[in-house]
């Protein structure tokens, strides 16, 4: 047992700090980043840059093949790229869901020349993806969508409506999933494409969440066109490929980002309570050794991913324990923050709260993570079903064409 | 990157496991449950043969000398058939003890029984219902002899040695102590775990060794290899409830299907896999650090058992949930785990204390 790279690893980790050390700049270590809202236009131009910059230091890509603009390397390099990138200030948050999801289901569905066209920008940098998947009824129960494509000549003429999209205000391209058929059982009659988000009657809409940002969208199909040409897929093979597209999903979706136990412990050490330093009090070290202890087991569950990685084994769906604890301990920790802080704890202006705000902003933004790719509950499912093989819910949506299926209480 | 065992490691696993679903299956459990039987002699014995008991111990002193991974990797399986041996106190704490803190003479002196079986030790700290500190000690050593009381002792009535803490003077310290001395009375305690015994010791005058010479931070040392080696053990139990659990929900029929199907149980199973994955994980890394001797092994040890107490507890009392009315009768074996579970959440110090030795070393490591 030991944490030491093979040698190919150390190489590759040596070549990632170097290529960072000249092109970015490192994360001051006292300062703290808030999660900045995608929609300010410098994040996007910083974003375009700097993965442009990844692409033309070979770092881009890095697991995707050669011929279609990646550098055709192991699932252990790219971890151990990103380990290193994470001391820097990187912003590449718009691309994850394109490079991690949108890409790899195109070059599992799309012709040839289209993933010569598509996947070289993308790594790139110069064209951005999102995945029009969820919607307002089909969030969990992705299959009960009811986007409608029809067949016009050699169109599709798409109506509708996706939500919890993210970055479709400025994506160039998008893979979509929709209801070809309503008559026959909902997974039968899904169909995929993709298509660019400038076709005519597309509307993007924002959706204010309840922290007051606004990260995802609502977008709005009226009778927009896509080309047979841009199906991935048979018709009617939609939910074949959507796994496909969910499968990269475990790998995309990380973890809640902080404050965890170390924003946690910084503030308890600060702290004066009425009988003295926070620090000393029991119940308040009590509850610092249970996030420790599970930042920890996260932390350690990690390195036996990278292990499994390394041996070139795929880690299975065991990953998603990583954001059921994540999301309840950024939402726990979050909370606590707040009580540390006593009546001031309520209050949101970073110029009078502890670290800047962080807790509250964590307080308000927590129940997202514990929804966004997979509730808690569907994550259960997952680990019930495919990790421990128990049998699945009841469907009682099964066999009966989707039209006939109850939509509500009327 | 290589956090995993190796292959030579996982194949002494799988041996161990074939081995004790022979050897120790809960028939055999049950045997030392239901009796006055302290102790599984023979299974004892074997583990002694196999060189199981000297897996750490160097052959030079008459171990195996295979390593303190391979020591987890046997932990784990004790815990999961739920040997009913001596081990933890006779090897996770006494062999370590000596092993850590022990003169050359002492080590070529008492390893060797260790290693086989021939001797068992324990270590003798708790002195009733008040937690034992560095300054609360009672039990006294004077002229190399040991006065005192000590309750309870995890396999006091069975072990030739006790490892004492005692004080001396104004310091505290960790003493050798012949249990068949003359100055010597064993009392057997009834416990929540018959197959582990428990008992009350009284020293009158006994002849006491000194082992090592930094009293209470050695204990703290000995305790933290004992606390990885024990949450392996834990892991084991827990992991040997999560699958009861789940081949009962499997053939357990209610409502016309299966319970595994309603998603109430599989959720129930699904967070008691998270937990023990959860404590796995930092259970290695207790076994690292542990094997390493690094400097995070205090962080490290209590992180795992903080880890392992909480995962076998919620397994255990959530397997019992799980077989509804059958989980609550002495013929179900539930309640085996569920007893474990208990003994091994305390016979180290409790959670509690855990956590804010946990905190402590972590102000350590902040301030350094």
């Amino acid at each position: 047992m030991d944490f030491t790279d093979t040698p190919e690893e150390a190489t590759y980790r040596a070549k990632a700090r170097s290529f960072l050390n000249e092109t970015a700049e490192p994360k001051s270590s006292g300062k703290r980043s808030i999660a900045s809202g995608w929609n300010k236009d410098e994040a996007l131009v910083a974003a375009r840059a700097w993965q442009a910059k990844k692409a033309a230091g070979g770092f881009a890509g890095i697991t995707m093949p050669t011929e279609y603009g990646g550098q055709g390397l192991s699932p252990i390099l790219q971890v151990i790229y990103n380990q290193e990138e994470a001391h820097y200030v990187a912003p590449r948050g718009v691309y994850e869901i394109g490079l991690g999801m949108c890409i790899p289901t195109m070059l599992a569905y799309a012709t040839e020349e289209q993933k010569q066209r598509y996947a070289p920008p993308a790594v790139r940098g110069e064209e951005i993806w999102c995945q029009l998947f969820s919607e307002p009824a089909g969030g969990s129960d992705l299959a009960g969508l009811r986007t409608r494509a029809e067949r016009d000549g050699d169109d599709w003429v798409i109506n509708g409506q996706k939500t919890w999209t993210s970055g479709a205000q400025f994506s160039d391209y998008a893979i979509l999933v929709t209801r070809s058929d309503f008559d026959v059982p909902k997974h039968k009659g899904l169909t995929f494409f993709f298509l660019s988000m400038k076709s005519p009657g597309i509307e993007v809409r924002p959706i204010k969440q309840m922290s007051g940002a606004a990260n995802f969208n609502e977008v709005y199909f009226t009778d927009v066109r896509i080309p047979d040409s841009q199906r991935l897929g048979a018709v009617g093979d939609g939910w074949k490929v959507s796994l496909t597209t969910l499968m990269n999903e475990r790998f995309a979706v990380g973890v809640a980002p902080p404050p965890d136990f170390d924003e946690i412990f910084d503030l308890v050490r600060d702290t004066e309570l009425e009988d003295g330093p926070a620090l000393d009090n029991a119940m308040v070290r009590d509850r610092l050794a249970d996030w420790y202890v599970r930042q920890q087991g996260l932390k350690n569950a990690h390195f036996r991913t990278m292990t499994a990685l390394s041996r070139g084994e795929t880690p299975g769906p065991e990953s998603s324990i990583n954001k059921v604890v994540s999301a309840t301990k950024h939402q726990d920790v979050s909370f606590f923050g707040m009580e540390m802080q006593e009546m001031l704890g309520i209050i949101t202006d970073p110029e009078i709260v502890a670290l800047d705000g962080l807790f509250q902003t964590g307080a308000l933004s927590s129940p997202g993570y514990r929804i966004a790719g997979g509730t808690d509950e569907i994550l259960r499912n997952i680990i019930a079903e495919r990790v421990l093989g128990l049998p699945q819910d009841i469907r009682v949506d099964k066999e009966v064409a989707f039209r006939d299926l109850p939509t509500g209480r009327d | 990157m290589n956090f995993e065992f190796n292959d030579d490691q996982r194949m002494l696993r799988d041996q161990a496991r074939r081995f004790l679903m022979d050897k120790s299956p809960p028939e055999v459990v049950r045997q030392t449950l239901e009796s006055e039987q302290p102790y599984d002699r023979k299974l004892w014995r074997q583990f002694g043969e196999m060189g199981w008991l000297g897996a750490a111990i160097p052959e030079v002193y008459g171990g195996s000398g295979m390593g303190h991974l391979e020591l987890c990797v046997l932990a784990e399986e004790l815990g999961r058939a739920l040997a009913p041996t001596p081990f933890a106190s006779s090897i996770y704490l006494g062999a370590e003890a000596l092993l850590t803190a022990g003169s050359e003479e002492q080590k070529q002196g008492y390893l060797p029984d260790l290693a086989t079986g021939a001797a068992i030790w324990c270590l003798a700290l708790s002195e009733g219902p008040r937690p034992a500190t560095q300054g609360n000690i009672a039990a006294a050593v004077s002229n190399g002899k040991l006065t005192g009381e000590k309750l309870p002792v995890a396999d006091g009535d069975i072990a030739d040695r006790a490892i004492v803490v005692a004080r001396e003077g104004a310091s505290t310290g960790l003493y050798i102590v012949d249990l068949n001395d003359a100055g010597v009375t064993r009392q057997i305690v009834d416990t929540m775990d018959p197959t582990r015994s428990q008992a009350r010791l009284t020293f009158a005058d006994a002849a006491a060794e000194k082992l090592g010479q930094e009293g209470w931070p050695l204990l703290e040392r000995i305790q933290d290899r004992a606390a990885v080696l024990m949450a392996f053990e834990q892991i084991g139990g827990a992991q040997a409830c999560l699958e009861m659990a789940k081949e009962y929900a499997l053939g357990r029929f209610a409502f016309g299907r299966p319970i595994a199907g309603y998603q109430a149980i599989k959720h129930r199973l699904a967070d008691m896999y998270i937990q023990i994955e959860m404590a796995r994980s930092n259970a290695y890394y207790g076994a690292w650090a542990l094997s390493t001797d690094a400097a995070e092994l205090p962080v490290a040890a209590a992180t795992a058992r903080v880890a392992a107490i909480e995962a076998y507890n919620f397994a255990a009392k959530e397997n019992v949930q799980v077989h509804g009315g059958m989980g609550f009768t002495w013929e179900f074996n539930c309640h085996l785990y569920y007893r474990r579970a208990r003994q091994l959440a305390l016979v180290l110090g409790s959670q509690r204390r855990w956590k804010d030795r946990l905190i402590r070393a972590l102000e350590r490591r902040n301030a350094a």
